[in-house]
């Protein structure tokens, strides 16, 4: 298991070498999506201006306070709490922003499915795990909200975010079909079992 | 005692920004609890971080987690209070507007089929706002839980029949701890209501998962389902975030009410890791904060 530290955007390359159990440190750019963002994008067909090429995306939607536009919030908002939302409500937009939008990296909590692992294996990505409830933490890995896109959808807005080290995230699903959740998954199966039965219970 | 609305509105906003800022005592305890137990290389992990969360939200002042939740507001009337109903409400949710406008904080709330958010942590019949009797003299106590989604979302309720029996109740809670997995925030307070109707059983599920960690169900039949559950749960290997260990839940609590002869309901309620909640008691004496 290593430690990677990626500037984005990133290549294919710099993903696939990445296997479940690695940390990255993540630096340059983030962007924020959420539930409403995507179902604006891929259901309702809007664009973004932004390019996601390489890029990584996390599940979010932050606190924001409004200010006027200066230069260290030129977007006209300063960070009140960036945090991550549970991932798997938004499976099924993962092989869209992969393939229509180049996206790389999906950071979030509770990992994606199977059509989510399968699109990293075929097209070249990787979900990176963060610690759900630990927003104050994350808030501090960021040094500014530089910009941001559809806000009529505030705050599941397309959020622009600069970074400072945003890490460390854990390697949770990567390009190779392998996936922790899979994992625990299986093996709590077996642990289910067992407590039923060790309560009486015929399954 | 007289009820001053001014003060109530005021300890609605508080509540609200307290709740989202300083986890109870017995939720860091827990935590710690966790810690000394848990022998899985990632789950140790995953812990030390939230452990260290804890500490950056209190020393930046800011919020533990981004999920604002929906607010709900639970107020409890003791004996002898003078207080008009509908303005108790009203005043809560003006101190809830306010706490969203004046920290600011994000708006999660929406209509349900238009999805237009207010920016107000409100909306129809939001905040929720609950109200109970105590038998205590001259004392209102709200208690506030900004109830996060990805654990609310974790909520599923069955009308078992009587011939399925308590083990149907079990095989349900474990059943659903299994496919919620990693998406309620684990590790969580597994709230399960035993009984009841349909929505009174929904209802004791949320207060069985908002109850203070240590504290134990008083009807000694929930109690010693707890502590069944409990271990069966933390015996599953979903462990923090769903990745692994023992760390699934600090604990499940059980609450009971009576049902009918025909009916054997369970619900099941999840709190997640930033288990949340803060109360104001209002006495003649003045207005007192805590968990």
């Amino acid at each position: 298991m290593a430690h990677y530290t990626i500037e984005m955007p990133c290549s294919e390359a710099s993903i696939r070498q990445l296997k479940i159990g690695d940390t990255v440190t993540l630096t340059g750019w983030l962007h924020g999506i959420r539930d409403a963002t995507q179902i604006h994008m891929f259901d309702k067909g809007r664009q973004t201006k932004f390019d996601l090429n390489g890029h990584a995306v996390i599940h979010t939607a932050p606190n924001v306070r409004k200010v006027e536009p200066r230069d260290d919030c030129p977007a006209g908002y300063e960070i009140v709490c960036v945090g991550t939302t549970t991932s798997m409500r938004m499976e099924r937009f993962t092989s869209p922003l992969m393939s229509r939008e180049g996206v790389r990296i999906i950071i979030g909590k509770g990992g994606l499915g199977e059509e989510s692992r399968n699109a990293f294996n075929c097209i070249g990505g990787v979900y990176l795990a963060i610690v759900g409830g630990t927003a104050a933490l994350e808030t501090t890995w960021i040094d500014q909200l530089t910009d941001v896109d559809m806000d009529d959808l505030n705050p599941e807005s397309l959020w622009k975010f600069k970074l400072k080290e945003f890490g460390p995230l854990l390697v949770a699903m990567d390009s190779h079909c392998q996936s922790m959740y899979d994992e625990v998954q299986a093996s709590a199966e077996q642990n289910r079992l067992k407590a039923l039965e060790r309560m009486g219970i015929s399954v | 005692m007289k009820v001053d609305l001014n003060a109530i509105e005021e300890a609605a906003k508080t509540l609200y920004i307290r709740a989202l800022k300083i986890l109870p005592d017995d939720v860091k305890s827990g935590f710690n609890t966790l810690v000394k137990q848990e022998q899985h290389p990632t789950g140790q992990r995953i812990l030390a971080t939230m452990v260290e969360n804890i500490s950056v939200a209190e020393e930046t002042n800011n919020l533990l987690c981004q999920d604002t939740g929906i607010p709900i507001y639970n107020i409890t009337i003791g004996r002898g209070v003078d207080v008009d109903g509908y303005e108790l409400k009203e005043a809560i949710r003006r101190g809830c507007t306010r706490a969203t406008k004046e920290h600011p904080l994000r708006s999660s709330v929406v209509h349900p089929i238009t999805r237009i958010n207010e920016h107000t942590s409100g909306g129809r019949r939001v905040p929720v706002i609950s109200v109970d009797f105590c038998d205590e003299p001259e004392l209102l106590i709200i208690d506030m839980v900004p109830k996060g989604s990805g654990s609310e979302n974790g909520s599923f309720l069955k009308m078992c029949i009587p011939a399925d029996g308590i083990n149907g109740v079990k095989k349900f809670v474990i059943d659903k701890v299994m496919e919620a997995g990693g998406k309620v925030c684990p590790p969580t307070i597994v709230g399960v209501g035993v009984g009841g109707t349909s929505d009174l059983c929904t209802k004791i599920a949320k207060l069985a998962a908002s109850r203070p960690l240590g504290s134990v169900c008083d009807d000694a039949e929930g109690a010693k389902l707890e502590r069944e559950l409990s271990e069966a749960v933390n015996s599953l290997g979903i462990g923090a975030q769903g990745l692994g260990g023992n760390s699934t839940a600090f604990a499940v609590h059980v609450e009971t009410a009576a049902t009918h002869i025909t009916m054997n309901p369970v619900a099941v309620n999840i709190m997640c890791n930033s288990a949340r909640r803060a109360q104001a008691r209002f006495t003649p004496s003045g207005v007192e904060y805590g968990f």
